[in-house]
């Protein structure tokens, strides 16, 4: 028989059995819905985090202290301290392709303004630190290499802690505030950024000289990171191996130590959160899959039915000259167009509650091509391969035993 | 005349656990283009077996059957269903037309098995046929709203769409009542006068003694073959038929 009278077969068949074909679809069009959504939702967050990073600065090195003991309780970076003004300084020297480096000092404690007070972070930096976190002042200026040099008690104000601890509106630029003991007056305020990719608020910052800090809030030599740029963002790779051959000659790390720091750029995190994104993505996809399978059964079930109340059917086709292939693809075009009709519905529910999922709970989603064409063919295979078994038993049928069977 | 119909010493056995039943012990008859043969036989005495065998749906154990000088025996599962398509024209006892489908989808159906015969061909010939059992104006009515010899007459167009070398019918007036039976037969008889060969099986003496020729079969072996010398006219039974049969 021609497809086009196999396929007009199988959309008959179905209309005869309206609300049992819909059922069966169900299956699959839940199967294919959750499937386009949870896809739409990972790729949706995967961009936002890529998104945010590259607003943070896609060219940024950060280098941490890293302990290089090979045995015993290795300690936590924040723990270790490696890092000094003759790193920054070496890395100003050496590395052609850092464009700007900040050390990075910081402490908790509690500001304080009068009657009001707040917790946060203060960071000790360089001036360069702005440029590469891509922070920018909103009021006020940056303090000069000057207040760096002679530690002078001055800072900038996130927008949190502006609102804290000026909760009545006042204007902060020029006023005194105490990090826990120390007076800094308020030179800028910077502009607000809101919360990062993981939760953090990042505007409840407190910025001042690095000097400063070292020197009256933590007493201490050493820094917690440094800050760098590279030139460009291609740049990155060569700024890294510079940065580390650097930083092992200053640390006089003979050929066989391993690096007491340890070098991050932006691009590796980035490929470190997409690949925990991918993988939840994954895993919300394998479950959302388990109910097409489960789609796919329901087909086949309904299949075998078909096929056992249409016996007779079938006997009568094969008698005046169906062969076994005939019936054998009158049933699966059958169970594809199920899967396929199921497949076209869900791809529909699928987008619309991933634009609803955006719209209501503000979630982004992305959906992608891809994530459809897959979820369709899945579905068509679904119907190949649960359809084709109650098709080759239809296609086995004995016409004389069909012809009699009640 | 051609002959349609060669079947020479034909056995079938079937295997049933250890014992082997045969079914048909040497079957050997001819049947030629023009005729309408009945083959009569009590229950048990291979009737079934051997319309299984003429419509090819099964195959001899030994023995030949030559259907239109063709060895059904040498055929394949395909090519048997292919032989049944063009050669042959089913009429079943049920009718076993498709439910919820048209007279005139279920005419059509064995032309849709046949790949030389495009679409407008289909419906000409399909309507040809349903005129030809004169069911002019009911092409749309489904199974369910047609009476039984209505719903006999549909089967008949279809066994007739496909210009089958015979038509091969299966107890066809066993489900209807004396009137329509006879109606039927005078339809079989006008379809046998245009040319058509035709081989009715039945078990009622009454339905073979419209037919030219009668075979009886008896416990697997041809027990009798003989010409009918005074054939019964359909036409003419029906018009003796009392005029109303409301009871």
């Amino acid at each position: 028989m021609k497809i086009i009278n196999l396929i007009r077969l199988a959309i008959k068949a179905l209309q005869r059995n309206k609300l049992r074909a819909l059922l069966t679809m169900l299956g699959i069009i839940i199967g294919v819905a959750s499937v386009i959504t949870m896809m739409s939702i990972g790729e949706g967050s995967k961009q936002s985090i890529n998104a945010s990073l590259s607003s943070m600065g896609s060219n940024m090195i950060t280098i941490m202290p890293y302990s290089n003991e090979p045995g015993g309780a290795r300690m936590m970076g924040s723990s270790i301290q490696s890092l000094t003004i003759l790193d920054v300084n070496a890395l100003k020297k050496d590395a052609p392709h850092i464009a700007k480096i900040s050390p990075l000092a910081s402490s908790s404690g509690q500001s304080i303004n009068g009657a009001s007070n707040w917790p946060t972070t203060i960071q000790g930096v360089s001036p360069e630190y702005l440029d590469i976190r891509k922070l920018t002042v909103k009021e006020g200026i940056i303090f000069s290499d000057q207040d760096v040099k002679s530690s002078a008690k001055v800072c900038l104000l996130g927008k949190t802690v502006v609102d804290n601890l000026f909760p009545n509106g006042q204007d902060p630029l020029g006023k005194i505030i105490r990090f826990g003991k120390i007076p800094f007056q308020v030179i800028g305020v910077l502009t607000p950024k809101g919360q990062s990719n993981f939760g953090q608020d990042q505007d409840d910052i407190i910025i001042a000289p690095y000097t400063t800090v070292q020197k009256r809030v933590l007493s201490s030599i050493y820094f917690g990171q440094i800050y760098a740029s590279a030139t460009t963002e291609s740049a990155s790779d060569a700024a890294v191996d510079e940065a580390t051959s650097t930083l092992r000659e200053t640390h006089r790390l003979r050929t066989d130590e391993e690096n007491d720091f340890q070098i991050r750029t932006q691009a590796e995190l980035m490929t470190m959160l997409n690949s925990t994104s991918s993988m939840m993505t994954a895993l919300l996809t394998a479950v959302a899959s388990i109910s097409l399978v489960i789609g796919g059964i329901g087909i086949m079930n309904i299949m075998y039915v078909s096929v056992t109340e249409r016996t007779r059917e079938i006997g009568l086709r094969m008698a005046i000259g169906a062969r076994g292939i005939d019936i054998l693809f009158q049933f699966l075009i059958e169970a594809i167009m199920i899967s396929i009709t199921g497949g076209v519905i869900g791809v529909a529910l699928g987008i619309s509650s991933s634009l609803i999922v955006s719209s209501l709970l503000h979630w982004p989603t992305v959906i992608s091509e891809s994530s459809i064409v897959i979820s369709f063919l899945v579905c068509a295979f679904t119907g190949i391969f649960f359809g084709y078994y109650p098709a080759v038993k239809a296609s086995k049928l004995d016409p004389i035993e069909a012809l009699r069977y009640e | 005349m051609g002959r349609i119909l060669e079947i020479h010493d034909v056995r079938r056995e079937f295997t049933m656990g250890t014992e082997i039943v045969r079914a048909l012990k040497g079957v050997s008859f001819n049947v030629d283009a023009g005729e309408f043969v009945t083959i009569m036989g009590s229950s048990g005495s291979g009737k079934t077996t051997l319309l299984n065998m003429l419509g090819c749906l099964d195959k001899p154990t030994s023995g030949t059957y030559l259907l239109d000088s063709v060895n059904v025996k040498d055929l394949s599962r395909d090519e048997l269903a292919k032989l049944r398509n063009t050669k042959i024209g089913f009429v079943f006892q049920a009718y076993n037309l498709l439910p919820r489908t048209s007279a005139l989808e279920n005419v059509e159906l064995p032309l849709l098995y046949n790949p030389t015969i495009g679409t407008k061909e289909r419906t000409e010939r399909a309507i040809a046929a349903l005129q030809a059992v004169k069911l002019d104006g009911r092409f749309d009515h489904t199974p369910n709203q047609l009476s039984g010899g209505q719903q006999q007459r549909v089967a008949i167009a279809r066994a007739l769409v496909n210009e089958p070398v015979m038509i091969l019918a299966d107890e066809a007036t066993g489900n209807l009542d004396t009137r329509t039976s006879y109606e039927i037969m005078a339809l079989m008889q006008d379809l046998n006068q245009n040319g058509k060969t035709i081989v009715f099986v039945t078990h009622e003496p009454d339905i073979a003694s419209f037919s030219s020729r009668t075979v009886m079969l008896r416990d697997g072996k041809v027990q009798k073959d003989t010409l009918n010398t005074n054939r019964r006219s359909a036409k003419e039974s029906l018009a003796s038929l009392p005029e109303t049969d409301d009871y």
